[in-house]
């Protein structure tokens, strides 16, 4: 199994044609985007596609964040002959895990993005010609408060949940973060709250595959031929991170593509070798260099501990209000993300008192995991959004506070209990 | 762990029965979440779990629970000293490898201690052992030698030399019969099939 070829008919019904919307902000210098590099950006256009109805109480909605290559097509066809729906199909859409029949689904593509919102691609105002390098640095808290604008245009003033895997999660951690009063839980999967060294060091792999392809010609290729052949390497990098030794060996063993022996020469000769070279073809096909250089900047510079506690996690998450709850999920082979960074967060959550759980599920499948079948995955999801529902409809929330973050106790109020990182903090 | 944590266990309305209404609680090795769930409907706690097998954790997230996925002593570590009134730890203490520490951590997160093990000084359990000559099987403990959870098979006479020893007060003692009838204390290293005991940190 791998993500070209889930069965999706399946898993349950669609949420059949739906469409690519644009909300457009920051359209004034005065109300221009602040980044966190310095510099403001105006005009921003976030890509989105909604699914569901909205509640009349608006208390049903669920913003769901794509991870690195992905878009706001998370689920339904553009056109009925698509041959592929949206990247999570399997999860949204009626009676799925994240039923549409009941929750209100909302994913846009993320700032700095290629696939509709602004990004390096995107034309620059003062010139009238694409970005390039003088887009701006995005991180990930920039791409957070453009979902936020967008969610607040849309009436939204809490949101049910934020769910994301791998880079999305990183913005569920930084949603939960930057706005404590308007998430009331968070479902981070394969995901953690700062890339390993070793995740680096791939991305920088891969920037560098693009960055010295001459066609990329620092960032301003669009008027010309853009640098495939870099870009196809990178992406053939990444992908080798998301499967694993497991899957790998399953799937192509040492297998060799359509012939009997070695040819002694340069040519495809393993399946894998052959794989590798469709993905990255395909991938070129969809995707800009220029965003996979911005992105991949945006996933390296996260670090939540560093960006909200003083390089604490748990003083980080004293910012959550104690009746946030947490589903934080990990998969037993992901070695990109792996199951004791996911512990790590649920250790800080747990800290502060957040109604956390979390649980590592059986996969061989690596860090794509999360986008595949499994069952496990899908009813852990959809009982935790059904119980987030009956809390904040049953007035376990205490609705968005008005005026700002204010002081809160963890377990006990704060005084019979002291956390060890409280007195310890590093 | 493999113990029988899908039947409502003889211990539970016992455990019930100590602990305070809206107190915070921790059920290490909470299997699928039936007594936490009980807890939080009936006595109102603010309960958390942590359980080994992930498709009991799966379980308690359906019943809307907080629960670790993960061992005893990892999950004990996630909380700070004295964040619950009490720490449960039903049927599984003989399925600790390190006992000693899982009892040391209980009391350093919790003020108190709900612990219920099987008694292993019953005496069809000496009469097995002692007359059969072979490892005894009871009702609590269906297993055999090759495939038990049991790592660490004690009596109710050793958890108090135990507790003695290691600075553990016992407040409270309760013996079961192996249908979860209460008896009277006597003879009850001989005659109880599942014992409860309370405790605090010494001094």
């Amino acid at each position: 199994m791998s993500i070209d070829n889930i069965d999706l008919e399946s898993r349950g019904p669609s949420v059949g044609l739906v469409e690519t919307r644009f909300f457009t902000f920051a359209t004034t210098p005065a109300d221009a985007l602040p980044l966190e590099c310095g510099q403001k950006l105006s005009p921003v256009t976030l890509a989105y596609e909604t699914y569901g109805t909205l509640s009349p109480e608006k208390d049903n909605a669920v913003l769901v964040v794509h991870a690195l290559t992905g878009d706001a097509h998370v689920a339904g066809r553009h056109k009925p002959d698509d041959r592929k729906p949206g990247w999570w199909e399997l999860m949204i859409g009626p009676d799925k895990p994240i039923d549409t029949n009941k929750y209100f689904v909302i994913c846009s593509n993320c700032l700095g993005g290629c696939k509709g919102s602004t990004g390096p691609s995107s034309t620059n105002p003062a010139t009238g010609k694409p970005y390039g390098l003088a887009f701006p640095v995005v991180t990930m808290g920039d791409m957070v408060q453009a979902q936020a604008r967008l969610v607040e245009h849309l009436g939204i003033a809490r949101l049910l949940s934020v769910i994301g895997g791998s880079m999305g999660g990183m913005q569920v951690l930084d949603w939960a973060l930057r706005y404590p009063d308007r998430v009331a839980s968070l479902i981070p999967i394969a995901s953690t709250a700062r890339l390993s060294a070793q995740g680096i060091a791939f991305d920088e792999v891969g920037r560098q595959a693009i960055m010295k392809d001459p066609n990329w010609n620092r960032g301003d290729y669009y008027a010309g031929q853009p640098p495939h052949a870099g870009l196809a390497i990178a992406r053939m990098i990444a992908h080798i991170t998301y499967l694993s030794q497991q899957s790998m060996r399953e799937k192509f063993g040492r297998r060799l593509q359509g012939r009997a022996g070695y040819g002694y020469d340069f040519e495809v000769e393993f399946e894998v070798e052959s794989y590798l070279r469709h993905q990255g073809d395909a991938f070129i096909k969809r995707f800009d260099a220029n965003t996979y250089l911005y992105i991949s900047k945006a996933v390296d510079y996260y670090d939540a501990a560093a960006a909200w506690g003083d390089g604490s996690l748990v003083q980080a998450f004293a910012r959550l209000r104690p009746e946030t709850r947490a589903l934080v999920i990990s998969f037993t082979s992901d070695w990109l993300f792996l199951t004791a960074q996911s512990k790590e967060i649920v250790k800080a959550l747990q800290a502060n008192a957040v109604h956390a759980t979390f649980v590592e599920i059986p996969s061989d499948y690596g860090h794509d995991a999360f986008l595949l079948p499994n069952d496990q995955q899908e009813n852990a999801i959809r009982s935790f959004l059904a119980a987030t529902l009956r809390q904040v409809q049953t007035g376990g929330w205490h609705g968005p506070a008005q005026t700002g973050h204010e002081e809160k106790p963890g377990w006990h109020g704060g005084d019979v209990c002291r956390h060890e990182n409280e007195a310890g903090k590093p | 762990m493999t113990h029988p944590s899908h039947r409502r266990r003889v211990d539970y309305e016992l455990i019930e029965e100590l602990i305070p209404p809206g107190s915070h609680v921790l059920d290490l090795g909470c299997g699928d979440g039936q007594l936490l769930e009980e807890l939080v409907s009936k006595k109102h706690v603010v309960g958390r779990g942590v359980e080994i097998n992930e498709t009991r954790v799966l379980d308690c997230v359906e019943r809307g629970l907080a629960v670790y996925h993960g061992d005893i002593l990892e999950g004990l570590e996630l909380f700070g000293p004295g964040t619950f009134e009490t720490v449960i730890l039903s049927q599984t203490l003989q399925q600790t490898l390190d006992p000693r520490k899982v009892i040391k951590e209980m009391l350093r997160v919790g003020r108190r201690g709900i612990i219920s093990f099987p008694n292993f000084g019953h005496w069809s359990m000496r009469l097995q052992l002692g007359f059969l000559g072979r490892m005894p099987r009871t009702r609590l403990l269906p297993y055999d030698w090759y495939d038990t959870p049991n790592v660490r098979q004690l009596t109710v006479r050793d958890f108090r030399e135990f507790a003695a020893g290691e600075g553990v007060k016992i407040l409270k003692e309760i013996f079961l019969t192996a249908r979860g009838a209460r008896m009277t204390p006597v003879f009850e290293n001989l005659r109880t099939s599942l014992a409860i005991f309370h405790v605090e940190r010494a001094g």
